[in-house]
């Protein structure tokens, strides 16, 4: 095995860039997912800072209303599309997934390139609509109808965008059924699969069950611009209620496939460093399967103010509060598990238990807007805002890094400074909160979202805001400043320096091309409940 | 290195199935708009579904259902390793599909002649209902119509591997897959035919 070159050098007759672009490997597409994402996320970041410097009166003068609303639809839309949901399962999924269960690769490696190429395709479609058309789409990234049927700027090609990326969403969750179903290794039973494999499995159903209705719906709007065919149209007897709707019924379960990914990074993290199985295996693994099953029935708790009928708001009100008792049994698992753990303290730990806080927060201001009453008050401000950077920053994009720190010496087979990591995490966790607290503090004030202008009596609540933002952008170049950094000049990583004891730690940092009929997993105890010694 | 080729037929089969799948919700979305328009207008929606004619579409109909059959057939043909009549049944499917486009074209033309087209001045004189109704007709029927063009295209894939004998008796599953997807086209037409040529 020592011989095998890694799946990071080239041995195939292609050279340079095409060897990459073109491999069906699934490590090599995982980190093809990795690259172009980091960058699409830096892409969103800075146009999240530069809406925050808009928000200082002193610099409104940088971008005109019409630019700040462009923006604030690319900023969700490339933060969204392009980063949180194809986020944990494209790059850790993908990576991760086969060498978890055992198998030498997914089961569809082509189609695992194509969805690549997909998320390429849209992406780039998505990027070309700032520029082509009637100006860049000033919608918002939910698309609502009428003004995505009514405004002249260039929602086609941007919806066009949004629906190629949803067709690489769902072939992804397809492979990645398929993979589970028909690639465990021989004593691989479905109990006995770590719990990120679970989280990949209910988040693929959810990527296949609900995407296609975002898709259809955006094809409609697409339909009903070219064409005129009204059905979201009132003059024409269509309804734009409907357009919520369909599009929430899609975007909803969407939060998701951000979130349970990043559960079950977390579920594989906890347990290596705190030398202890994770508590509650099962209940975990079932929660993540109940999260998608109830998740996709809370759709209309975003409609609150749309004007249903008062029982559908009971209703959905009512269910609303049931999802979040699944996330729950998650959250008292994980600190259950840290529970007379041996714990060593390192940072990928240090972001796990940042992901534990920030999404308590994020999740319990979410039961909160459940409430009927509430809602009516917080609806659409700026307390919105902060709550879903809670849950989808806070919560995925941390749970991301967490995840990011944990299996780099595996992916990269270098080992990063992990007091510079320390370093960066202060200014990102500082400002984190004084960024979106404060936009909590600011809607609960009365600070409508989406607005150009505010009000003076909220001008010093931005300002903290605004500071806050540039502590984050400033600790996350810190971030990713230091892991590249260690691609070119780290340390060689061991090849299980977290004592973890899936299966990826059992093969070199990093894997061989092809990691195959090496694993023979226990036949007795699930593989991520084994007892572990303490490590001194 | 000798590499064992991994080939696992049920899983390209499930692969499939789940792709069906999503293909069902992305009309299910369809039908959940269908649906609330027709609670809304049940009136509307029987006058303007006088307007479609219903012989065409059942005709349409037996040619889908024909070509069904001609998938299954050329499978079976193909499980008994005779080459020529899966050519020949995959071929027959081709032809229905073309049929069935064709028979289309000349229901969708007329509805243009007749001025029952989205934005066009005559609708616009129609009741709301009626006007949804057509809207959805258009997009429901367009996009089922896409998927028979996109159907032929994998059939005649298909029949391009059978030629060059890539698909065989002991490796058909491409086939078989194909065949799943244009089932799943059929069964869609099947629900579109009552709830647009029969509603009135």
């Amino acid at each position: 095995m020592t011989a095998q070159p890694s799946f990071l050098e080239n041995t195939g007759s292609r050279k340079g860039i095409l060897a990459w672009i073109l491999s069906t490997d699934h490590k090599r597409v995982g980190l093809l997912y990795l690259y172009s994402m980091v960058s699409f996320f830096f892409v969103g970041v800075t146009i999240g800072v530069i809406m925050r410097l808009v928000q200082l009166t002193t610099f409104q003068h940088l971008v005109t209303a019409q630019t700040y609303n462009a923006l604030f639809t690319l900023h969700g839309v490339i933060m969204i599309f392009l980063f949180v949901v194809p986020g944990l399962p494209a790059v850790f999924g993908n990576f991760f997934l086969p060498i978890l269960i055992g198998a030498k690769d997914v089961a569809f490696p082509r189609l695992n390139l194509a969805s690549w190429y997909f998320f390429m395709i849209g992406a780039t479609l998505a990027i070309l609509s700032l520029f082509t058309g009637g100006g860049a789409p000033d919608t918002g990234w939910t698309f609502y109808a009428p003004f995505s049927i009514k405004t002249g700027t260039n929602i086609s090609l941007a919806v066009f965008g949004a629906f190629i990326l949803g067709f690489s969403s769902m072939l992804t969750g397809i492979n990645f059924i398929t993979t589970i179903h028909r690639l465990r290794a021989p004593g691989m039973t479905w109990f006995r699969m770590p719990l990120m494999s679970w989280a990949l499995y209910s988040t693929s159903w959810i990527q296949l069950l609900a995407t296609p209705i975002l898709a259809i719906t955006l094809v409609l709007v697409i339909l009903e611009r070219f064409f005129g065919i009204g059905i979201f149209d009132p003059a024409k007897g269509g309804d734009p209620l409907l357009y919520q709707h369909l599009f929430w019924i899609y975007s909803h379960p969407a939060v998701y496939i951000m979130i349970l990914p990043a559960m079950g990074a977390i579920s594989e993290i906890l347990p290596t460093f705190c030398k202890r199985p994770i508590f509650g295996y099962k209940a975990i693994a079932y929660s993540s399967m109940s999260i998608a099953a109830v998740g996709s029935l809370v759709w209309a708790h975003h409609m609150f103010t749309s004007g249903m009928s008062n029982v559908a708001q009971m209703v959905f009100s009512l269910l609303t509060m049931i999802v979040a008792v699944p996330s729950a049994i998650k959250v008292f698992n994980w600190v259950s598990t840290l529970y007379k753990g041996a714990i060593d303290f390192q940072p990928p730990l240090f972001f796990a238990l940042s992901f534990i806080f920030l999404f308590c927060i994020g999740g319990l201001t979410g039961v909160m807007q459940g409430a009927l009453a509430i809602n009516i008050h917080i609806h659409d401000t700026y307390f919105i805002v902060g709550h879903f950077h809670y849950v989808m920053f806070g919560g995925t994009g941390f749970a991301f890094f967490a995840a990011l720190l944990y299996w780099f010496p595996k992916m990269f087979g270098k080992m990063y400074s992990k007091k510079a990591i320390y370093a960066s995490w202060f200014p990102m966790f500082i400002g984190f909160n004084m960024l979106y607290f404060g936009m909590m503090i600011l809607g609960m004030m009365g600070m409508p979202r989406r607005y150009y202008v505010h009000l003076p009596q909220f001008h010093w609540m931005h300002v903290f805001a605004t500071v806050g933002s540039w502590f984050l952008a400033l600790g996350l170049l810190g971030f990713f400043g230091t892991l590249l950094y260690a691609i070119f000049k780290g340390e060689k990583a061991e090849d299980n320096p977290w004592g973890g004891v899936t299966l990826e730690w059992t093969i070199p940092s990093p894997p061989p091309l092809r990691t195959s009929k090496r694993f023979q997993p226990s036949p007795r105890a699930p593989i991520t409940s084994r007892r572990r010694t303490r490590r001194d | 290195m000798t590499e064992h080729v991994h080939r696992d037929d049920f899983g390209s089969r499930l692969g499939m199935w789940l792709f069906l799948v999503t293909e069902m919700v992305l009309f299910g979305g369809l039908f959940i708009a269908y649906s609330a328009m027709r609670h809304r207008y049940p009136m509307e929606f029987h006058q303007a579904g006088a307007e479609l004619n219903a012989t065409l579409g059942i005709i349409n109909t037996v040619v889908l259902l024909t070509s069904s059959l001609t998938v299954v057939l050329s499978i079976v043909a193909m499980q008994r390793g005779d080459k020529k009549r899966t050519i020949g049944f995959l071929s027959s499917t081709l032809v229905l599909g073309l049929v069935f486009l064709i028979i289309k074209a000349f229901e969708w033309s007329a509805k243009f002649h007749h001025g029952l087209y989205p934005n066009a001045p005559h609708l616009a004189t129609l009741p709301p209902g009626e006007q949804v109704f057509f809207g959805l007709y258009f997009s429901m029927t367009g996009l089922h119509g896409l998927h028979i063009v996109a159907g032929m295209g994998v059939l005649a894939w298909v029949l391009y591997m059978v030629i060059q004998n890539q698909v065989r008796a002991d490796r058909y599953v491409h086939l078989e897959n194909a065949g799943l997807y244009w089932h799943l086209v059929d069964v869609i037409w099947i629900f579109l035919l009552p709830l647009f040529y029969l509603a009135a």
